[in-house]
């Protein structure tokens, strides 16, 4: 099979996809590499949740390319999807079952033996400070627990990419800090490449990468603080708004 | 991936099923209710009126009652594939259907795992359906309990795959009751399920060929064999073909190149 650079954890080249006559992304790239968190940043329709879909292969590229760990999605199939792990926007535990369930269902879906997926699942949660919730169903926990529930099963599987898609929405401040300084600490000790969906600027570090998506093309991309100078603003929001605005008015 | 992990993924699928079907006992008993009413109700009411006469499988005369037996069992399979039909596309909704759909394996083999998974839950619900049935004096020959799993099998794996072709087209769960209305009550009266053919044809052509175009007759007929110890050919070939037919059209709606869930990111 072809390798696209081999060094990125994740690879998406001039990838376009449109919903009938509306083009949800154009040409767009971007590289995520080991270690290194990249933030998603974009309005509400820019075409974050369509990119995530694509990487995880819910919809069918129609241009371009895409590979996770230099292995292309088109080649390669959902084989692929064996090194990413997932949160998405909404939820997606199973109310009804426990935290031990839900994620022995998640283990048995990606071909672990129970055992190994009984001793992973302990660490963790135990890493996540959730070691005690195991038997607990999930509808009895909170949204924070919930989300972290997720981010655990997200990590299972020792994957080498991890989507995440505005994982913090609807949580408070503290819970909020708690998860982004752990996929922080994640990221930097495992080696873990990291894409990141969100609308919440101050999630991001000044040395992380970023990407700033506006009509489904790309506006601007480097690390935070090279975003920061090249938009000429001290803040993201600053900058983000005027990327954004900038190229609204290009495609209008 | 490895042979071991495609039969862990098997195993996690159905044990899933499983846990949701223990946890939601209303489920259960509602899934047994109507076939019920109607043994109990509908056919009692009936039993004085009408009788069958002697036409394969049965050797001797039988009351109404002995004869809808299959047809309930078919009416529990066919349910319960329009139930896991309708959790595929709530699912579907509240995004969980995701976390089975970005598995490392083939998406086919997933959805007929979760196919498999229904049909072992409608297995349950058939023999359960059975044992209360003998209780009510409807008894099968006792080999025939045994007799009947392969035609269970292939009867609810061939529901459990319409059932999903239909999650594949249906958008939104506010369709979903309107398009059971169109899809079970003609599924169900349509076919052998509560007369016999022949009778059928003495009062209708046109229903009687409706019935012998119904796939759900011959799953009818597959399982009123089994349980007296024989194989109807005819029909375990037509609900095999219908098996085959049904899951590559749910492949395909489920498939994000072909299908209309391309348009809704699963």
């Amino acid at each position: 099979m072809a390798l696209l650079e081999p060094a990125s954890a994740l690879s998406v080249r001039e990838a376009s996809f449109s919903y009938g006559a509306g083009t949800a992304l154009d040409a767009v790239s971007l590289e995520v590499q080991p270690g290194r968190i990249c933030f998603l940043l974009g309005p509400n329709g820019a075409g974050k949740t369509t990119l995530f879909s694509l990487i995880c292969r819910l919809l069918a590229l129609q241009g371009g390319e895409i590979a996770v760990a230099g292995r292309p999605l088109r080649a390669n199939g959902s084989n692929v999807l064996a090194e990413v792990g997932i949160v998405f926007q909404q939820s997606t535990l199973d109310l009804d079952l426990s935290v031990r369930q839900n994620l022995r269902y998640f283990a048995a879906l990606r071909g672990l033996r129970q055992a190994d997926a009984d001793r992973r699942i302990e660490e963790e949660l135990a890493r996540i400070g959730m070691a005690e919730r195991l038997g607990e169903r999930v509808r009895a926990l909170n949204g924070g627990h919930r989300r972290r529930v997720e981010i655990v099963r997200a990590l299972l599987c020792r994957p080498r990419l991890l989507l995440l898609d505005e994982p913090t929405v609807g949580l408070d401040a503290q819970t909020r800090g708690a998860l982004v300084r752990f996929i922080h600490a994640e990221a930097r000790e495992r080696g873990l490449a990291v894409l990141w969906a969100t609308h919440l600027l101050d999630e991001a570090e000044p040395d992380d990468d970023l990407v700033v998506l506006a009509r489904g093309q790309v506006a601007a991309a480097g690390t935070v603080r090279s975003v920061l100078a090249q938009a000429g603003t001290d803040t993201l929001d600053g900058a983000f708004a005027k990327l954004v605005n900038q190229r609204r008015q290009a495609t209008s | 991936m490895t042979v071991p992990q495609y039969l862990r993924a098997f195993i996690g699928i159905q044990k899933r099923e499983l846990l949701r079907f223990v946890q939601q006992r209303e489920r259960f008993f509602a899934a047994l209710v109507r076939p019920l009413v109607w043994l109990v109700v509908f056919a009692t009411g009936f039993r004085a009126a009408l009788g069958v006469s002697i036409i394969p499988p049965y050797t001797t005369y039988i009351t109404y009652d002995t004869y809808i037996v299959p047809g309930l069992i078919g009416m529990v399979q066919l349910f319960n594939g329009m139930q896991s039909s309708l959790s595929m596309v709530y699912d579907r909704e509240m995004g969980s259907m995701r976390v089975l759909l970005t598995s490392p394996m083939p998406r086919w083999f997933l959805l007929l795992c979760k196919v498999a998974a229904g049909t072992t839950v409608s297995i349950l619900q058939a023999y359960a359906f059975l044992a209360i049935a003998a209780a009510f004096g409807i008894r099968m020959p006792a080999l025939g309990y045994l007799t009947v799993l392969p035609a269970l099998i292939l009867s609810g794996l061939m529901l459990g795959a319409f059932g999903l072709m239909l999650s594949s087209w249906i958008r939104q769960l506010e369709n979903f009751a309107g398009v059971m209305n169109f899809v079970i009550f003609p599924t169900f009266f349509l076919s052998s399920a509560l007369y016999p053919l022949w009778k059928m044809l003495e009062s209708s052509r046109v229903i009687h060929a409706i019935c012998v175009a119904n796939p759900f007759t011959y799953a009818v007929e597959l399982i009123r064999f089994s349980l007296y110890l024989q194989l109807n050919l005819t029909a375990a070939a037509i609900v095999v073909a219908a098996l085959a037919v049904f899951s590559l059209l749910a492949v395909l709606g489920y498939d994000p190149r072909h299908g209309l869930v391309r348009r809704q990111t699963v």
